[in-house]
């Protein structure tokens, strides 16, 4: 690259400077003598120290400006965006992580909650089941309770018909024995003989 | 004034006093050239601060054009002369927008082109090579001279290689000042030599009036490409600059 833009350079020089004379005549032919020198303007050495000097002048002016005033101020204003650009990417990350954190928390809690639900409901049916089973088997005791009582109390009013009835018919058959037989047959007797048939 | 112009292509590069001053025996007048230098620092100057003044952070036109040209000249810097470089930093920057300030300026017509002046562009290379030269001297003592002793090379082959080292290094002053100056003139002179031929032809009328038409577009199409010189020649500049601060500071040591 270097070597190519040297070669260029060369070539350009070359080409100009060789073609700098015939500029030179032709500017002369066509003033037809007009300046006293001729030739390139450049070459003209007169103008060397006015040149050189206000060159030094206006570079040096021009390098203060810019080292002192400019170069400063735009690098200011270029660090200060940068500065800035890289602090609100630090922020935009920090607040991701602070919503990732509490996207985090959120579900956490949805979680924790969904558990929560679960074990109220788990705990809820369980008293609930305890609660219908305690009650069936108080019922089922109270039941079975009056259940005795009603056979109890059947059976007692069964006991007192059935003696009831044997009195009856003792004094049934004693009745009727006397009426068919004449006998008198003793009360004992004609229960003893009622009993021995209904065990029959 | 015009009609010189349009008779003589090179009447444009010549140089009038405004203000006879004298410096002792040295005649330092102030010239259309001296005036056109303060014109391109005012330009500079003024580009530079006013561009940036409001200091926004989301910059607008000019600010934009401030930092863009601040950057590039950065990173040219950077790129060519490593970090250290950077110290030259205002120096590479101040002759990048000086010349494509001067350079510019004479794209308007009937201005004058500081830059078309070999005395100009030749004492701006030197103060580049004096200033390599005085940067590797203090960085690197004696040891600069090994510049011209590249490493890696047959020792029987130095005796030619150290002077076609030297002639090269010595120069550079000449190729970096003549390289601006002849593009600066070649393309001005082209510029009104073209001109001169639309006149002419014009003149002579008929046919070649409206042949005419052939230079006139050559003017158009020089005058962009001269826009594009005007710019590529100011980033050669600074380019070249870079790169011989580079071999000050760093030697051949990352060659």
């Amino acid at each position: 690259m270097r070597a190519l833009m040297k070669t260029l350079a060369a070539s350009t020089a070359v080409a100009v400077l060789s073609a700098l004379p015939a500029f030179a005549a032709g500017g002369e032919a066509a003033h037809g003598g007009e300046h006293a020198k001729g030739g390139l303007p450049q070459m003209n050495a007169e103008t060397f120290p006015s040149q050189i000097f206000w060159l030094v002048v206006t570079f040096a002016v021009l390098y203060f400006v810019i080292s002192r005033i400019a170069a400063p101020r735009i690098s200011t204003v270029i660090e200060e965006r940068r500065d800035r650009v890289a602090d609100d990417l630090d922020r935009a990350a920090e607040f991701k992580a602070q919503a990732e954190a509490a996207i985090k928390a959120y579900e956490k809690a949805v979680a924790d909650a969904r558990a929560k639900a679960r074990a109220v409901s788990d705990e809820t049916r369980r008293k609930a089941k305890a609660e219908a089973d305690r009650r069936r088997a108080d019922m089922d005791a109270k039941l079975a309770d009056e259940l005795a009582a009603a056979e109890a109390r059947i059976a007692s009013r069964k006991a007192a018909v059935l003696s009831g009835l044997k009195a009856l018919a003792a004094e049934a058959a004693t009745a009727a024995v006397e009426r068919l037989t004449a006998i008198n047959v003793a009360a004992g007797e004609a229960e003893a003989a009622v009993d021995a048939a209904l065990k029959r | 004034m015009f009609q010189q112009i349009a008779n003589d292509p090179l009447h444009q590069f010549q140089v009038n006093t405004i203000l006879p001053l004298k410096l002792g025996s040295w005649d330092i007048s102030f010239t259309n050239a001296s005036l056109w230098m303060v014109i391109a620092v005012l330009g500079v100057s003024l580009f530079l601060t006013l561009g940036i003044q409001r200091r926004a952070l989301v910059p607008r036109r000019w600010q934009l054009m401030v930092e863009m040209a601040y950057e590039f000249v950065a990173n040219t810097v950077r790129s060519n002369a490593g970090e250290e470089g950077m110290r030259f930093f205002p120096l590479v920057f101040t002759l990048f927008m000086f010349v494509l300030f001067c350079n510019l300026f004479g794209m308007i017509p009937y201005s004058f082109t500081v830059t078309s002046h070999i005395i100009v562009t030749f004492a701006m290379a030197m103060f580049v090579f004096l200033t390599v030269i005085l940067v590797g001297l203090m960085r690197h003592g004696l040891r600069f001279f090994k510049l011209f002793v590249p490493s890696g090379v047959p020792s029987w082959i130095l005796p030619l290689i150290v002077p076609i080292e030297l002639i090269s290094f010595l120069s550079r002053p000449v190729s970096l000042s003549v390289r601006l100056f002849a593009n600066m003139l070649a393309g001005h002179t082209m510029l009104k030599v073209f001109a001169g031929f639309v006149v002419s032809m014009m003149a002579a009328g008929g046919v070649f009036s409206v042949m005419s038409i052939g230079p006139m577009l050559g003017i158009v199409f020089v005058t962009g490409l001269e826009f594009l010189v005007a710019f590529l020649q100011a980033y050669v500049f600074a380019v070249l600059t870079c790169i011989y601060l580079n071999d000050a500071i760093h030697l051949h040591e990352d060659h």
